[in-house]
């Protein structure tokens, strides 16, 4: 009886794994598709579509511009979150509390409404379709992410440290550089990245917000048009590569780190 | 007290005005905006609530919300059913040193970009697809099954990201729990079956509840599922949303809509956090 639970226990994980994973096998398969359709049977191996996505500078500037608006976005999020995590934490402001969850309020609202809030915004303001657009975008929905990550980070132990820095007579922005930042750099880093992958698979505000240039998804969302192509394949694949390296660089730089 | 000096009023609120600003100038006005918006018959027309009496007149907009919350509501059930056992199999029947390859290898599809995702359920659900070549070549069906551009495609999308997410955090939670609760009920003469449903079920369902408001949120808001795997068949809120912009480049009533569509999420997050609080208790 024993054995047989134990049995079907191993036979469900499997076809769990095996729904989890199926579309991405099928993704990267037939991303090495020798013919024109990425359907049965399968024609490859053949790299002819990477080399196909590698010379379409549509999707190569997409790409660059991703890269782009993910690091500058996420670099002025992880700012902004910082600075404000640092001031909550280190400081007794009036309406503390308050002011902390207007800061993350957007984590409760959806990509779509954000966008729409600020397509309409941007529309009265006269302000044009543009990849800032989409960037301010994504420093909305990033912003609040770093600030509760690094503000949940934010201990008494550090602070100990910082007034040691103080009565040896660093000034505030010195206390700052060299001890607050390196002190905090796993849980900075940890908002950072996050943002990126969050920027970087964004779509419905970048979708709404740019117009001529825009980011990857986006790109990539105008070639499902074409219906089932292995270019798509073979974009998604490299798209999901990118992430890959990502986050086990994410697992390996930061998570490791933890038990300190 | 360390802190005292000049600039010790200023400088707190130089650290956090920078954010406040961002939110105040890039969510909060926004949404003032949109709300303002909403109350127009066009862009800069006078104030009227004709885009609010329209959804709650038109039956196809009804027929939107229902079917958002319907498939929402499928989602959440089915992705709950599948998550949970394949949880408590990682967290207990996995030897421990493998538990966390396991479970990065069971998430790690999350990872493929979103739109990509949904494609890749195409290539798999489409007329010519791998499961219907797969299903004639045994000589299951003789005919392609119709499974792209429907109801089942978008659950289907929807339920692979969920059970990933589900997964996580139903495993969090068995992984809290204290083993002696089991061995305390195991003592005191309970079998497997009944520690299960009246020890780990009750203890785990917070985490449940909480990935269950999650995967309600996620899910009702989406566009690029519902708009890749159901197609146009059966329109959702976030498509109905999306058209008004697209086609028409109706902003007023996009704009009422999407708050109507928030509005039913704080709905559900309000009955949420009182039936949460009461779990707690």
């Amino acid at each position: 009886m024993r054995a047989i639970v134990r049995f079907a226990a191993w036979i469900y994980a499997i076809a769990i794994y095996g729904f989890i994973f199926l579309p991405v096998v099928v993704l990267v398969l037939f991303s090495l598709q020798a013919t024109s359709f990425p359907i049965p049977p399968f024609t490859g191996p053949s790299l002819r579509w990477y080399q196909a996505v590698l010379s379409d500078a549509r999707l190569t500037s997409a790409l660059v511009n991703s890269l782009l608006v993910a690091v500058l976005s996420s670099l002025a999020s992880v700012t902004l979150g910082f600075l404000s995590a640092w001031g909550f934490a280190r400081f007794v402001l009036p309406g503390s509390a308050l002011l902390r969850g207007l800061i993350t309020l957007p984590l409760t609202v959806s990509y779509l409404i954000i966008g729409m809030g600020l397509l309409v915004l941007f529309n009265w303001a006269g302000v044009p379709k543009s990849l800032l657009a989409a960037g301010i975008g994504h420093v909305v929905i990033n912003l609040p992410l770093c600030f509760a990550i690094i503000y949940s980070q934010m201990g008494d132990h550090q602070i100990n440290i910082e007034r040691a820095a103080r009565d040896l007579g660093a000034a505030e922005w010195k206390v700052l550089m060299m001890i607050t930042v390196p002190v905090m750099a796993p849980a900075i880093f940890a908002g950072f990245f996050l943002s990126m992958t969050f920027s970087w698979d964004e779509f419905v505000i970048s979708f709404l917000l740019t117009r001529f240039e825009t980011t990857l998804p986006v790109e990539i969302w105008n070639l499902l048009r074409s219906g089932l192509n292995p270019k798509t394949n073979a974009v998604g694949s490299l798209v999901f590569a990118v992430s890959i390296v990502l986050v086990v660089f994410f697992e390996l730089t930061l998570l490791r780190r933890k038990p300190a | 007290m360390s802190v005292a000096g000049d600039n010790s009023r200023a400088l707190p609120w130089a650290l956090v005005t920078p954010a406040l600003a961002w939110t105040l100038l890039f969510f909060v006005l926004p949404f003032i905006a949109m709300g303002l918006s909403s109350l127009t018959a066009h862009e800069g027309g006078a104030f009227t609530l004709a885009n609010y009496s329209q959804f709650f007149t038109d039956p196809s907009y009804w027929r939107a919300m229902v079917n958002s919350l319907e498939v929402t509501a499928i989602v959440t059930a089915v992705s709950i059913l599948l998550a949970y056992p394949f949880a408590w199999i990682l967290a207990e029947m996995v030897p421990e040193r493998w538990q966390r390859l396991a479970l990065m290898l069971a998430v790690l599809p999350f990872w493929t970009s979103y739109v990509v995702r949904s494609y890749s359920w195409l290539l798999v659900l489409a007329q010519n697809g791998v499961i219907n070549r797969a299903l004639t070549d045994i000589g299951l069906i003789g005919e392609p099954l119709q499974l792209a551009n429907t109801r089942f495609a978008t659950v289907t999308g929807f339920v692979h990201f969920f059970v990933m997410l589900l997964t996580l955090t139903i495993f969090a939670n068995l992984k809290q729990l204290s083993p002696s609760y089991r061995k305390a009920a195991a003592d005191l003469g309970a079998g497997p079956v009944r520690i299960f449903l009246h020890v780990v079920l009750p203890l785990t369902l917070p985490g449940i509840m909480v990935g269950a408001f999650l995967t309600f949120v996620l899910c009702i808001g989406d566009y690029i599922t519902p708009q890749i795997l159901g197609g146009n068949n059966e329109l959702v809120m976030p498509q109905l949303v999306m058209m008004q912009i697209g086609r028409r480049g109706d902003f007023p009533l996009a704009s009422a809509l999407s708050i109507i569509l928030m509005a039913v999420v704080t709905v559900a997050y309000l009955a949420c956090a009182r039936w949460l609080k009461i779990e707690r208790a």
